[in-house]
């Protein structure tokens, strides 16, 4: 059974919010699902279906559910970090072919920033029974340190270039210029990102993503379901999931789990890289975007560097735009997770409701990929493809 | 710059995993002792107790000590500065670990290390690296 086209996204909505300080997790997870509902037509007691990670406050679903007064009959927590949203997509997609649930929420929401999170430089101790720990903590890994390891290998074997990568937060600037929510507006040179302070080589500042509070949410529902509505179709039709790891030593750093999980994606879709009119790509940093892009087949392996430069990424300029609300590294990642968002802007480019400036024109078929966990030690790609029908 | 020595931390103890007791035995007397997959006769790190390759046994195995640099990460953004790494064992796996006793600007993807044991946090002594 091929889950292509088992369910339509009805539903999206980005809260607004940048700073909550004044707001619980729960409270603005619950304030997403009440605007994807709005957003789809639809109410909470149609909800059959809820799906959450661990930004969610509780025990997997239950405090959620409990919170939002949900009634379900089928749920997941499938936590792989901030790719969790778009594999939840394609459970959602098993559960609506299967009959087991017909309209699925699925919710992201935290606050990082108001929690006094500052920089992902420092490194956290984790339970010392999870098997790694001891052998990694002792080492100092934090969140960029790890994807800096990947984009030192790649300048290694590819001649990949600081400037190179740079394009990458370059043409996330130039769309974030025209979204009144992204957290850094200011349209910024290549020059500004390789001249901003050194954060963990090969990375600066301005290669990293921002931290910051939010969050969003999505409904998935039936094609019958998805037709009485009175929004566009938006149909998934291609939905992918891998985990990549250390592989008992055998690391290698050169590509990331997208290698696996966008082939299944793609097959099920039916489409082809060169397809895609509009491309969210997970942009933790700089270097997640140019291995995504290489592993999704948008370029070969090795040429992400010369695929992103000269504004190719940027909406009415370049080949492919991406992340035309400004992405993570300009707009927001709410509870350190951006899986979410990248759906959410992939809908507003198929439903037209995209910015004007950074609008696609015809804009028909769309990719929304995730990478969630740590590029340098273990992480899920999840890959998600849209059909505006 | 010159270097400096940061603190090293640990969490739990080595008791906390008694699988990986032989690793922690040898670094307590200064021998780097990681597991060998007994039917690929592939070297295994992080240490474990089961084979990733088979989910076979393993055996526990002292190697050289040997390395080279297969990426790196200085923590500019630390202080003091780290630089963080995945160094190539003579005998196969790669491992995350930390360059040490080096001007971090003379660091490089390739470089020849060698095995020295700190003491972390606790007092057990775990695997870093300098120039061969």
């Amino acid at each position: 059974m091929s889950l292509k086209g088992a369910g339509y996204i009805v539903g999206a909505w980005e809260h607004p919010t940048r700073k909550a300080a004044d707001k619980s997790v729960t409270l603005l997870h619950a304030e997403c699902a009440a605007g994807a509902l709005a957003d789809a037509g639809l109410s909470k007691d149609d909800v059959d279906a809820y799906y959450c990670a661990g930004d969610a406050p509780g025990l997997g679903p239950m405090s959620m559910i409990d919170y939002m007064g949900l009634k379900v009959r089928h749920m997941d927590s499938t936590d792989v970090g901030g790719s969790s949203y778009q594999v939840a997509v394609g459970h959602a997609l098993e559960a609506i072919a299967t009959n087991r649930a017909n309209v699925c929420l699925i919710t992201l929401a935290g606050r990082p920033r108001s929690e006094g999170q500052a920089t992902g430089t420092a490194p956290r101790a984790g339970n010392p029974a999870q098997a790694e720990m001891q052998f990694e903590y002792p080492y100092g890994p934090a969140t960029a340190n790890m994807y800096a390891l990947c984009a030192m290998r790649h300048m290694y074997e590819y001649g990949t270039t600081s400037e190179q990568l740079a394009w990458i937060k370059v043409a996330a600037s130039h769309h974030a210029q025209y979204n009144p929510h992204a957290m850094l507006r200011d349209v910024v040179t290549v020059d500004d990102v390789v001249n901003s302070p050194m954060v963990a080589s090969p990375l600066h500042r301005l290669d990293c993503c921002v931290i910051s509070d939010g969050g969003g949410a999505l409904i998935v529902t039936r094609p019958e379901i998805a037709k009485t509505l009175k929004r566009p179709l938006v149909k998934v039709i291609g939905v992918g999931e891998a985990p990549k790891n250390q592989m008992g030593g055998e690391v290698d750093l050169t590509y990331s789990a997208a290698r696996w999980s966008g082939p299944p994606a793609w097959e099920m879709s039916g489409i082809k890289p060169s397809d895609i009119k509009y491309a969210s790509i997970y942009d933790s940093f700089t270097i997640t975007v140019l291995m995504q892009l290489e592993d999704l087949g948008f370029c070969e392996k090795g040429q992400g560097g010369k695929f992103v430069a000269d504004g190719n990424l940027i909406s009415g300029v370049g080949k492919l735009p991406f992340n035309t609300d400004g992405g993570g590294l300009c707009s927001n990642h709410p509870a350190n997770r951006g899986g979410i968002t990248k759906i959410i802007e992939a809908v507003r480019q198929l439903r037209g409701e995209a910015h004007p400036k950074v609008q696609v024109p015809n804009c028909d078929l769309a990719i929304a990929h995730g990478t969630g966990g740590s590029l340098g030690t273990r992480h899920v790609g999840s890959t998600v493809i849209l059909e505006r029908e | 710059m010159a270097y400096v020595q940061r603190k090293i931390p640990f969490v739990g103890t080595p008791d906390t995993n008694p699988e990986t007791k032989p690793f922690f035995d040898g670094a307590a007397a200064g021998k780097l002792v990681i597991p060998q997959c007994v039917q690929t006769k592939k070297y295994i790190w992080y240490p474990r107790g089961i084979s990733p390759f088979t989910l076979g046994p393993v055996e526990w195995k002292e190697v050289s000590g040997e390395g080279t640099v297969y990426t790196f990460s200085v923590m500019e953004r630390a202080n003091p500065p780290y630089c963080i790494a995945y160094v190539q064992l003579a005998e196969g796996p790669r491992m995350m670990t930390n360059i040490v006793d080096i001007d971090f600007k003379d660091v490089k993807i390739g470089m020849k290390v060698k095995l020295k044991f700190i003491e972390a946090e606790g007092g057990q002594a775990m695997p870093f690296f300098a120039p061969a």
